[in-house]
């Protein structure tokens, strides 16, 4: 399993990563290695396994539907570089 | 060239719970900006999400009622993107493993026919929030307020055929989960939104054709303009030698257009996996059966029941089931009137139907009750009240001037049913038209006619028609 330049690239703008172009080659061995290694398991016979969505043998707990929060807008503000108006502030998305 | 549309929704509803999907925040719509937003809603680090037993409870509801598969074993999952409004850099929603699977519902086309749409999945999720571009210069501001708003996700099969097939399934699951008491099915708050998956392919051939994804689309009436529109788009360009890309369009209702707004490949890799901080979530047999022990009368049953036990023709049966809450009003108004289903489905199908859609009422919010209504319906097959002035009654009650027995009594509506009285007004009539009374009884037969508009006009048209058209044709022949 070995990865070219290109998927590296991709996978780097879809973590929002800037990775100079000249680290390239590095992250693709580097990456190509962990897949490899990984891909160890595909040796492993699982047709009779189950597959696992988690490793706690657990079901998940429910609560119950009330409101326990309180408005906490201005503590939680102070945390963001920018708000007006009660809304965080972020450079301009639009599509 | 012959083509064939093929459709299918997502159509995203909001759950009516008190609090989020993952956290105790209030999911009340309107509040000022980011104040219902807490730690789990805002994506802090060391923060888990807990599930809330309520929004799985209306996912289970849903499910019973369309017939599906209840997952005893689901799975959540991460969907990771990058967007201001998703402050985790992921939704948490279900992917491998939903909730409800293998479903469907059964529409009435046109011609009177039925079709069976199949729903592949419906998975809960949670909602994103919402950026505001508006009034603001090279910034957007971010109001969390909504996200983590329990969804239940609805995915049908491609199913759909035309516009029209689509806007009657989506009108089938609007009804449905608002008697399930599931989802307000508010489409202007964003509580009942849809996407629409959309392909033409030539007649005939097996494999799809190459689909866009209409999004965000929240009226009935646009979904089927933003369908037609795309349905022409596509077969303009595959008959001009050109091919249809895989992508997301956007819907401009002002514009009656679609325009791209993204390539799906792209943007698509959403790279899911299960959400570590969320167990799988078990759904045991005994509370399904619970669940559906607590069903209501779906819109199929009672549109059938009120077909048969009313009388009444299919199409006054599907306008009165509609909703559940006008489907309990009509059955309040012909209860208290004791019969006259007909009659009654005329009254609140008609001036009824009318008023609140002229105030933009929903039937909740009616001023005239069923019993008021009902009230009024009584005076009209007693006879206290003609049928056409009993209009004016209704209106007076729509304007808060009491019941139908005040409102007759303050403006004197009562109907003259007394013989003498007529007999007396007809007298007058003959009295003071003598000229028509010579040509009546000369030969003008149609003078007749003359003769009931006055006597209704002097009787203020309180005089039983019946009666004034009777004692008239008596006394007219001398």
């Amino acid at each position: 399993m070995s990865l070219t330049p290109d998927e590296v690239k991709t996978i780097a703008r879809l973590a929002r990563l800037a990775i100079g172009e000249q680290d390239i080659q590095q992250y693709a061995r580097n990456l190509s290695r962990i897949l490899e290694f990984v891909a160890q398991l595909d040796q492993a016979d699982t047709r009779d396994v189950v597959p696992m969505a988690h490793p706690l043998d657990m079901a998940q707990r429910l609560r119950s539907d009330v409101v326990s929060e309180t408005d906490q807008r201005d503590l939680f503000q102070q945390n963001a570089p920018q708000v007006q108006a009660g809304l965080y502030i972020v450079p301009k998305v639009i599509e | 060239m012959e083509w064939e549309t093929v459709i299918g929704l997502e159509i995203h509803t909001q759950l009516l719970t008190k609090s989020k999907i993952f956290s105790g925040a209030s999911t009340a719509f309107g509040a000022p900006p980011n104040t219902q937003a807490c730690l789990v809603d805002l994506g802090y680090p060391g923060v888990l999400p807990v599930l809330n037993h309520e929004a799985v409870r209306m996912a289970v509801k849903f499910g019973v009622a369309i017939g599906a598969q209840v997952a005893e074993r689901s799975v959540f999952a991460r969907k990771n993107y990058f967007y201001p409004d998703l402050p985790k850099g992921y939704q948490i929603s279900q992917y491998e493993l939903p909730v409800v699977s293998k479903g469907s519902v059964e529409i009435e086309l046109e011609d009177g026919t039925s079709k069976r749409i199949g729903i592949t999945r419906a998975h809960l999720e949670e909602d994103a929030g919402k950026s505001l571009h508006e009034g603001f210069e090279g910034v957007s501001g971010i109001d969390l307020n909504r996200a983590g708003t329990p969804l239940l996700e609805i995915v049908s099969e491609p199913d759909m055929r035309s516009a029209r097939e689509a806007v009657a399934y989506m009108k089938k699951i609007h009804s449905l989960v608002r008697y399930l008491d599931i989802c307000d099915g508010n489409m202007q708050e964003g509580s009942f939104r849809c996407d629409a998956n959309v392909s033409v392919r030539r007649k005939g051939e097996a494999k799809y054709g190459t689909r866009a994804e209409l999004k965000n689309i929240n009226s009935f009436h646009f979904v089927e303009k933003a369908i037609e529109y795309e349905i022409a788009r596509q077969i303009e360009l595959l008959e001009g030698g050109g091919k249809v890309v895989q992508e997301t369009r956007l819907y401009d209702s002002k514009k009656n257009e679609t325009r791209s707004m993204r390539s799906k490949e792209e943007a698509n890799d959403y790279r899911y996996f299960p959400d570590p901080d969320l167990l799988p979530l078990v759904i045991e047999p005994a509370f399904i059966e619970a669940v559906r022990k607590t069903l209501p009368e779906l819109p199929d049953a009672k549109k059938q029941r009120f077909a048969e036990h009313y009388c009444l023709s299919s199409y006054d049966a599907s306008l009165l089931t509609a909703s559940r809450a006008l489907a309990d009003y009509y059955e309040a108004v012909v209860k208290a009137v004791g019969g006259e289903p007909k009659l009654c489905a005329n009254w609140v199908m008609g001036e009824l139907a009318a008023a609140l859609n002229r105030d933009n009422k929903e039937i909740t919010e009616s001023p005239v009750s069923a019993a008021v209504l009902a009230g009024l319906i009584k005076r009209v097959l007693d006879n206290t009240v003609s049928g056409k002035l009993a209009k004016d009654v209704f209106e007076a009650m729509w304007a808060g001037e009491g019941d139908a027995d005040a409102v007759i009594g303050k403006r004197g509506l009562k109907q003259i049913t007394d013989s003498s009285a007529i007999e007396k007004i007809i007298d007058e009539v003959m009295a003071v038209n003598p000229e028509q009374l010579t040509g009546y009884r000369g030969g003008k037969d149609k003078l007749f006619a003359f003769f009931v508009g006055q006597v209704m006009k002097a009787s203020k048209g309180k005089a039983n028609p019946q009666q004034v058209n009777e004692l008239l044709k008596r006394k007219l022949a001398g």
